[in-house]
């Protein structure tokens, strides 16, 4: 049980190395066994994990560099916990739903070196460690998008690998910097995590740093405005490239905001609450009013991504513990919704090799099961209540109201945004005539998309239903984070909102 | 009548010229041997060369006593014994290259070793030194050989690399002679501590006399290092050499010069004079910035490899402006980290070469050469990625751990603008690497026999591709021990 996490970190890669060896046929059936074999493993993390302990279990720390102060630190918590197993679930089930025939073998070894460089970005506590995953994590996916996508794969692949990787480069020079005052201020190098949370860095400081990190993250969130990466990127990307990305690789970016900005510059980000939570605001209303302009299906979910994701934010910077717990449960909630909405427009595009909601039409006459899956994931992520949708977003604005109504109201409007274009969507695929002669004669789901896709939507209305024991798991882990801030906080006009947005603020 | 003059052997340290002496021996007596027996195979010339650069290195990590020699001429400190370390290894490694598959007409001929180690003789000489006299003959010995065996390749573009080099090279150690002359003049000695000695007490006047000593030494210097406006040769020489000789050219002859530069302003940084640092950082800035967008235009990988090599010496230009134990401990690390990167490189391009120009007219390794590698040539793709990814500074790999070490001391001495700048240049310097991968991985194959990939290579070379790519891959383990290695030497050297 010591070394679980780093068996969880890199059974994934060991596996990928072993498949070159396997051949061609056995490949697919390899791959859904490593990952099926990592998301026991990942349950059984979840099982030995304390929930009454809201601080950083499994530790395994070992010095890399220890003149440096590199080492190789994991640790899971109440925050990370969900995200790694997310990450283990959506491997499996978009590899149980792969349809590539096309050099299948290092499609499996790709999408099992990019798990690995998912978990580690979500398990490590040391930042060079976290910066090394968090920039290995773009070459498997730069090849899967430039090998395996449509048409203008090389340049959607070259413009998000190098869009994200400059987006790091100023981290970098941060974290580098934030290595040295906690040298100057302890007089030891360190680039652990848990170290640097007891650093207390000058506001002004605090500012530039914020700015650095933020780069960063806003990339790879993505935030407005640079998101013009993400649809290009799941424009041109193969149905498994598109669920691992919208999947695990954006929550990097929402889950770095959680675990680094508010944390180690809490002064900076109660400053720059408001201009975040606008940008954040313009997210999900633009994004929401662009989808709705979209002609391609999987355009529309790239942007209702976007959408999501603003609502994410901003659950983050309402600072609270709903605030962030209901954008972790919305992360959750999001991969699970997204992964299974680009597999279907992956199901319907094998079989008529268009994305073109003009090609479609009475679908669901065609199809009545996959009408129905659709159907209940559409709802899902416009946010009907007893889906998931639901509990991950009203958290998150229920947070957020404590900070300012008026956003909220607008931010909640986009709920109202994201069922236009929704619903529009599903109307013009699946209802009314069946127009086009190819649609009469499409096959309903066969049985390997329908075990990919059942599980999803289990876990869709039955987390719905019944959030509770994940989300008081990561209600215990945000509670620590938000008490550190607190603590940590330098001005007053900080100590202050922290606690008015903390509390429920009822006349005596 | 004259007194006799007496000096005791042993104050003349004889063991600091042991690792040199050695080597011109050896050169000497390559050719005596040629004299004499007919007929010897270039895998005789390659091991005996090898064995003597072996000796050497045995020479060189046993020395233990003082590090001045030879009255006084010799500095034999740490640093010098790690620039030793790097030159001979990287000596070794090109050295393995020379066995090749195809013939080639410049290994079978004595002369090409008894040069190539005199040439490395030139280069010991010039760090193992802080006499500019004796630096000048080191750099003149070297670079000599090093003419002459870029012509050795008998090819007509390496005549001109060779007589380019030649002529822009003599350029150079003209400025450096006069810069000798101009601080001879002012401080009565050429051994660079005691002209930092009188410099100093006089308080750098006169000022005039002062910056032209030191920008004609930055332009001799510039020259070696390839730093903006004087890195026009590096391209054409590096297309007109063989790959693994270019290799050895981005490697060898930048590090002898960026000793050499930190020992010289060694002596206007510690006293903080500030137009010095100010040229320094232009130039570092310059040269990244014009290097890394020129790379991003080239067709041929060789040239683009080039520019690259540049890019990387400006990089480590502005930690020698930095000047703290701190950044002298990074240009080393991240030399010895670089070295093998980029010489696993050159030799991936040596072992795809071939005699006539399959693709294009003038370049040898164009871009569309390697088009669809993965799928003919999947080993040696994935190899090349590595190595490509590795030189834009992917983590983990090597050059990772070294430009993080060194971006931290330059932020670690209160230059975070600058350390922006290289930052986004590291940025801008990923997409002509990518390039290379790109064709590799996402395009169309030109041709179904991948053996083509491979025409040149052999199994030494694929061991010399196995080390550097096993230091490449492996080298988070590396670092802390690297690491402390060099940190002990620098600073026990007083830099």
């Amino acid at each position: 049980m010591e070394h679980i996490l780093s068996l969880i970190v890199f059974f994934p890669l060991i596996a990928g190395i072993f498949g070159f060896v396997i051949n061609k046929q056995n490949v697919k059936t390899f791959g859904i066994t490593v990952a099926f074999v990592e998301f026991l493993l990942s349950i059984l993390l979840w099982i030995a994990y304390d929930p009454a302990n809201g601080g950083y279990q499994f530790v395994e720390y070992s010095a890399l560099i220890p003149q440096f102060g590199v080492s190789f630190y994991l640790g899971v918590d109440g925050i990370s916990l969900f995200l790694v197993i997310l990450s283990t679930f959506m491997t499996l089930v978009s590899l149980i739903a792969l349809n590539i025939k096309k050099d299948i073998k290092n499609l499996v070894i790709t999408v099992l070196f990019l798990e690995m460089t998912l978990i580690g970005v979500f398990l490590s506590l040391d930042m060079i460690l976290f910066y090394i995953f968090w920039e290995l994590s773009l070459i498997p996916m730069l090849y899967i998008i430039g090998a395996w996508g449509s048409g203008q794969r090389i340049y959607a692949a070259i413009k998000f690998f190098l869009y994200t990787f400059a987006g790091s480069a100023l981290m970098l020079v941060g974290i580098l910097y934030l290595g040295y005052q906690y040298y100057l201020a302890t007089g030891t190098w360190s680039f652990a995590v848990p170290d640097w949370y007891l650093l207390v860095l000058p506001f002004s400081t605090q500012l530039w740093l914020f700015g650095a990190f933020f780069l960063a993250f806003a990339v790879k969130v993505p935030m407005f405005p640079f998101h013009t990466w993400l649809p290009y990127a799941h424009g041109q990307a193969p149905t498994i490239g598109s669920i691992l990305l919208a999947a695990v690789m954006l929550k990097m970016g929402t889950y770095a905001f959680i675990r680094f900005s508010l944390p180690f510059f809490p002064d900076a980000s109660v400053y720059f609450l408001y201009p975040v939570a606008i940008i954040a605001t313009i997210m999900v209303i633009y994004a929401a009013m662009v989808a709705y302009a979209q002609k391609d299906m999987k355009q529309v979910i790239a942007y209702s991504s976007i959408s999501h994701m603003g609502i994410i934010i901003l659950g983050i910077f309402a600072m609270n513990a709903e605030g962030i717990t209901g954008s972790i449960f919305l992360m959750l909630s999001h991969g699970i919704v997204s992964g299974a909405l680009f597999m279907l427009v992956g199901v319907i595009y094998d079989r008529r090799h268009t994305k073109l909601m003009s090609e479609f039409g009475g679908l669901a006459t065609v199809m009545p099961r996959y009408a129905a899956i659709f159907g209940i994931l559409m709802m899902a992520a416009v946010g009907l209540p007893l889906t998931i949708g639901f509990v991950g977003e009203f958290l998150s604005l229920l947070g957020f109201y404590r900070v300012s109504w008026v956003i909220t109201v607008i931010a909640g409007s986009g709920i109202i945004l994201g069922a236009v274009y929704m619903l529009t969507l599903y109307r013009k695929s699946f209802f009314g005539k069946v127009v086009k002669e190819e649609n009469k004669s499409l096959k309903d789901l066969d049985s390997r998309e329908f075990m990919a896709l059942i599980p999803l939507v289990a876990l869709v209305v039955i987390l719905g239903v019944y959030p509770k024991p994940i989300l008081s798991t990561i209600d215990l882990s945000v509670k620590k984070t938000i008490r550190l801030m607190e603590k940590k906080a330098l001005l007053p006009k900080t100590k202050n909102f922290l606690l008015k947005v903390n509390s429920t603020g009822g006349k005596k | 009548m004259l007194d006799p003059i007496s000096i005791k052997i042993a104050s003349l340290n004889l063991a600091t010229l042991a690792p040199m002496a050695i080597l011109a021996f050896g050169a000497l007596s390559i050719i005596c041997v040629d004299l004499f027996v007919k007929k010897l195979d270039k895998s005789f010339f390659v091991m005996f060369t090898l064995l003597f650069i072996l000796l050497d290195f045995t020479a060189l990590i046993g020395l233990n006593g003082p590090s001045r020699g030879f009255f006084n001429v010799m500095l034999v400190d740490g640093m010098s014994v790690l620039a030793q370390g790097v030159i001979l290894i990287s000596s070794a490694l090109f050295i393995l290259t020379a066995l090749s598959n195809k013939p080639f007409k410049e290994f079978k001929k004595a002369e090409y070793y008894a040069l190539f180690l005199f040439m490395i003789v030139g280069f010991q000489f010039m760090v193992a030194t802080d006499n500019l006299i004796l630096i000048f003959l080191g750099l003149e010995t070297a670079s000599l050989s090093l003419y002459t065996l870029i012509a050795l390749h008998n090819r007509d573009k390496a005549f001109e690399a060779a007589v380019k080099y030649f002529t822009m090279g003599a350029l150079a150690s003209g400025f450096f002679a006069m810069s000798s002359l101009i601080l001879y003049t002012l401080t009565g000695s050429v051994e660079l501590s005691i002209i930092s000695k009188v410099l100093i007490a006089r308080g750098f006047a006169p000022g005039a006399f002062t910056l032209a000593g030191v920008v004609f030494m930055l332009i001799a210097l510039g020259f070696k290092l390839s730093i903006v406006p004087t890195h026009t040769w590096t391209p054409d020489v590096y297309e007109g050499s063989s790959a693994p000789l270019a290799g050895y050219m981005s490697v060898v002859p930048k590090i002898a010069g960026l000793v050499v530069a930190i020992r010289f302003f060694d002596i206007f940084l510690s006293s903080q004079i500030q137009w010095v640092q100010d040229i320094l950082i232009l130039l570092a800035v310059l040269t990244m910035t014009l290097a890394n967008i020129t790379a991003l235009v080239q067709e041929d990988v060789k040239r683009m490899l080039a520019f690259s090599s540049i890019a990387h010496a400006g990089f480590v230009l502005t930690a020698v402006m930095v000047g703290t134990t701190q950044s002298n401990s990074a240009i080393f690390l991240y030399w010895i980290l670089f070295m093998f990167t980029n010489i696993g490189a050159f030799t991936m391009l040596w072992i795809a070469r071939h005699k006539k120009n399959l693709w294009d007219s003038r370049y040898q390794h164009p871009f569309v050469k390697f088009s669809g590698m993965i799928k003919v040539a999947p080993m040696m793709a994935t190899l090349f990625a590595i190595f490509m990814f590795t030189l834009a500074g992917m983590p983990p790999f090597s050059v990772f751990w070294g430009k993080l070490y060194l971006i931290s001391s330059v932020v670690n001495s209160g230059h975070v603008i600058l350390a922006v700048i290289m930052v986004v240049n590291s940025a801008i310097a990923v997409y002509y690497y990518m390039k290379l991968i790109v064709y590799m991985f996402l395009k169309d194959p030109i041709t179904e026999d991948g053996n083509i990939y491979e025409a040149n290579s052999s199994t030494p070379i694929k061991a010399i591709v196995g080390i550097t790519l096993f230091f490449t891959v492996m080298a988070s383990i590396f670092v802390q021990p690297i690491l402390s290695i060099v940190t002990d030497m620098i600073r026990a050297s007083g830099y």
